[in-house]
């Protein structure tokens, strides 16, 4: 059981960036007004920011690991490990990690490494960066986001309207006054069809045939370097999954359900989350939501839910979250960490 | 449980549908503007109704309120 607790270790400040152009759900005519609406009913989503060709997750995750960096006034020399979760890198080889350390001036001395991974994205690198940086580092950077919307095919109603791209930047430090973290990570490979991109990786090497568009079924026509989403598997798993590793979680830990003050889930959709939020009897009060305004933003779903919903109930203010990310995998994980005086910057628009 | 009831929450949930459009014989998959949404929103209801969770697989045998009815009921049943 991948349950485990991790000392010392304190979130300093977070920021995001987002590309400025937005897209309006209500105005994607490859489907009917009335499937619309009820697409944004049932999703949640009614716009969401959409990248421009070219422009990649980690030059938003650079644009706010600066800005972050500013307004906490750390010294770039001091930082001791960057790790970049994405799944849409700026090239397949090597890791945008070792870019980010050049361009953000860090030094030679500093581990840089990507971890590929979405929904769940977020917590997983929570927990390496910190214990990594609990075994003798003293700052991290833990950038964390996707352009899911260049994987996307505009013909495809299933995925096309639901994902948004940002990336995000999260301080971490090693403080020994910090409260312990507690965490419940979980895999289902058996599920890695669910959420998949056929070809471009080593199985299926890009092809002439990859890039075919296909009609799959009405108002989804997509080709194999586009994503495929399987929305009741996704749907079932995320019910069937996320609640037993909450409650575990909980209990493993000895923290009860109303000593969290705020639920922060990733943004699958709605009713998924309102589903989850229900079967855990969670006040609306305790759930805070982005995706209304920012669509399904993958691993960077859970930074940008706090930035956007969050932050005024975080200034200044030592509250007690509970993180949860769950999807793409399949993989799915919990943490509950305190958050002490945590800087969150409002959320960057970038050209 | 009974199917009249499970017709109710089925119109309810759906709140574009007057009450008593369906029926058991109705095959759901053509109620007007019927969308994976739809699905989503049934598989939802029975998981809180009925704490019954089920799979696309389960889902693709059916074509009626009946079926689906039946395919709960029997679910029950066997847990």
């Amino acid at each position: 059981m991948a349950k485990f607790s991790v000392e010392n270790i304190e979130i300093k400040g977070i920021a995001a960036a987002v590309p400025s152009n937005v897209y309006i759900n209500m105005n994607y005519d490859w489907i009917s007004a009335k499937e619309r609406e009820m697409f944004i009913k049932t999703t949640g989503v009614s716009k969401r920011h959409v990248a421009n060709f070219g422009t990649t997750t980690s030059d938003l995750c650079e644009r706010a690991t600066n800005d972050l960096l500013d307004k906490i006034n750390w010294k770039r020399e001091d930082i001791d490990i960057l790790i970049f979760v994405s799944q849409s890198r700026d090239y397949v080889i090597p890791s945008s990690a070792c870019i980010l350390q050049h361009k953000l001036n860090l030094s030679k001395s500093c581990i840089a490494f990507d971890l590929t991974m979405g929904c769940s994205g977020y917590v997983y690198g929570l927990s390496v960066i910190s214990s990594m940086l609990n075994s003798q580092l003293k700052k991290g950077l833990l950038l964390v986001g996707d352009i899911s919307t260049l994987h996307t095919s505009p013909k495809d109603k299933s995925t096309f309207p639901l994902f948004g791209d940002a990336g995000t930047c999260t301080a971490v430090e090693f403080n020994t006054n910090a409260y312990k973290s507690f965490y419940n990570l979980q895999t289902d490979g058996k599920g890695y069809e669910a959420i998949i991109i056929r070809d471009g990786g080593a199985r299926n090497y890009v092809s002439e045939t990859s890039l075919k568009s296909k009609k799959i079924s009405e108002g989804i026509e997509r080709n194999n370097i586009q994503l495929e989403l399987n929305g009741i598997d996704v749907f079932n798993f995320s019910l069937k999954e996320i609640t037993p590793n909450i409650n575990e979680l909980l209990s493993s830990s000895g923290v009860s359900k109303e000593e969290i003050d705020y639920f922060v889930f990733h943004q699958a959709n709605k009713l998924i989350n309102e589903s989850i939020r229900k079967k855990l009897k969670l006040p609306l009060e305790k759930v805070p939501y982005s995706i209304e305004n920012y669509g399904n933003t993958s691993s960077a779903s859970i930074p940008i839910t706090i930035l956007a919903a969050l932050s005024e109930n975080l200034v200044n203010q030592n509250k007690k979250l509970l993180l949860s990310g769950f999807g793409v995998g399949l993989s799915w994980g919990s943490v509950i960490i305190d958050f002490n005086n945590v800087v969150c910057l409002p959320i960057i628009e970038m050209d | 449980m009974n199917i009249k009831t499970f017709i109710e929450n089925i119109e309810h949930e759906f709140e574009e549908l007057e009450k008593g459009t369906l029926n058991p014989e109705t095959n759901y998959r053509e109620i007007e503007g019927w969308s994976s949404m739809h699905a989503l929103i049934i598989i939802a209801l029975i998981d809180s109704e009925y704490d019954i969770l089920l799979k696309g697989d389960d889902l693709k045998e059916t074509q009626t309120i009946q079926d689906l009815f039946n395919l709960v009921q029997s679910k029950t049943n066997n847990g």
